[in-house]
């Protein structure tokens, strides 16, 4: 345990968070690794874990029968993975696949989910700080709907 | 810090008389996507060198047909050559790009402000460019590159809509070899074979490493890319004076006469097009102008 601490100090997503908080959250986390290609989770799957990305590359994807996968966002160092976790039915509503070694810090849902419930001083601090992963994400998409090459 | 005074606005320079084009001889063509293309020139009348500085543009003009203004993109140190990347979109481009090598063009110029690489040394530098907005940051990476021990931490953002898109390919590998400044590649959509980032531009201003007190930001691309990039970099903290950006407008004397690029008090092919941030906030934001 002691020895995740640093690591989930580290990552931006939580940095300066509360080690009252920390320590919680450690006790929801794992290190998790991902080879080029493989799958960190798949369109449809139960969403179990969210991801902080330590290392490494992975690309959210759109299976469709015709063009086969279409990447639609990379996330990289330093960034949040998966959010389907947050909303019922709890499933991933798109594929994630490694581009390269990547390694992470995995969150187990549940387990956050509880110690937020439990702690809403925790669980205030996550929300705004998912709150701004999810901002960031929309205006970017946005940004990508426009085609700023196009216009 | 980085000045942005008129200081560095030097005027044409680079030919004796800036209404007067002065024929300049295409030496190579290479293609860089399906409808972009860099053009080599030299004086057709012999060896004077051109000496221009990063970000300034000259008037190229295909005779019988019209002139435009095109980004200076080769190495301002090589001054016996004249590099420009142009993308055929127009009547004048299109007529540029059916020239074979020997075939002449007028050339009037150095028009124009620059980019404030020398002013900018003992800060970071993050550079953000977006499609065609390489070609007229390329001579300010060289110059940096030149004398890469005076500054910080070096960023390159480099977004195009696919990768087929990208320009200076070569050199963009050759660059990402380097120990000594990251570059960071991103596309709007590519499949599944392409192994770089996917998203627009400014989802890697967040991952860039810089110190934003101490950072000279240069952006370059279409409109809408630059505001939202601007918006980024002011997120991050990067002060509005530090933030070089490099407008367009239908350049036509080059020398501030003619008033077709005006854009509120400035005349853009006289004052920028390179302005500091501050500088042109006002009408930056301003619509239907």
């Amino acid at each position: 345990m002691e020895t995740l601490l640093p690591i989930l100090a580290a990552h931006p997503f939580l940095a300066g968070l509360e080690s009252k908080h920390s320590q919680k959250l450690a006790e929801c986390a794992s290190l998790v690794s991902f080879n080029p290609g493989q799958m960190v989770y798949t369109e449809g799957q139960t969403a179990t874990h969210f991801y902080l990305i330590r290392y490494g590359r992975v690309a959210l994807e759109i299976h469709t029968a015709r063009r086969g996968a279409i990447t639609l966002a990379t996330v990289g160092e330093g960034e949040f993975l998966g959010w389907s976790w947050i909303v019922s039915p709890h499933r991933w509503h798109i594929d994630a696949r490694a581009l390269e070694l990547t390694r992470a810090i995995a969150l187990d849902f549940s387990c956050v989910l509880r110690y937020c419930e439990a702690d809403h001083d925790l669980g205030y601090e996550f929300m705004k700080r998912f709150a701004v992963v999810l901002a960031q994400s929309l205006r970017f998409l946005k940004l990508q709907l426009v085609d700023v090459y196009g216009v | 810090m980085v000045s942005n005074a008129p200081a560095h606005r030097p005027q044409a320079a680079g030919l004796p008389t800036p209404m007067l084009p002065q024929p300049f001889q295409i030496q190579r063509v290479s293609q860089e996507t399906p409808d972009t293309f860099t053009l080599v020139l030299q004086p057709a009348s012999g060896t004077a060198p051109f000496c221009f500085l990063p970000g300034q543009f000259n008037m190229l003009y295909a005779f019988g047909v019209g002139e435009v203004p095109i980004s200076i993109s080769g190495d301002p140190a090589h001054t016996q050559i004249l590099v420009h990347t142009i993308r055929a979109v127009g009547t004048v481009t299109k007529a540029i790009q059916k020239l074979k090598p020997g075939r002449v063009l007028g050339v009037r110029g150095p028009f124009g402000s620059h980019w404030p690489v020398a002013e900018a040394a003992g800060h970071d530098i993050v550079i953000v460019v977006g499609g065609l907005g390489l070609a007229p940051l390329r001579p300010a990476i060289y110059q940096i590159l030149a004398h890469r021990a005076e500054y910080g931490n070096f960023e390159l953002i480099v977004g195009a809509r696919t990768p087929a898109d990208l320009l200076y390919h070569k050199e963009l590998e050759r660059w990402r070899g380097r120990f000594d400044f990251r570059v960071h590649v991103t596309v709007d959509s590519a499949s599944p074979a392409w192994r770089n980032n996917v998203g627009v531009v400014t989802t890697l201003i967040p991952r860039a490493r810089f110190d934003p007190w101490q950072t000279a930001a240069l952006v370059c691309g279409p409109g809408v890319m630059m505001r939202f990039t601007v918006q980024e970099l002011l997120q991050r903290g990067v002060k509005p004076e530090n933030i070089y950006i490099s407008m367009e407008r239908n350049m036509q004397c080059g020398i501030g006469l003619c008033g077709h690029c005006q854009l509120g008090p400035y005349f853009i092919c006289k004052d920028g097009p390179v302005f500091a941030f501050d500088q042109i906030e006002k009408w930056f934001a301003l619509r239907e102008i």
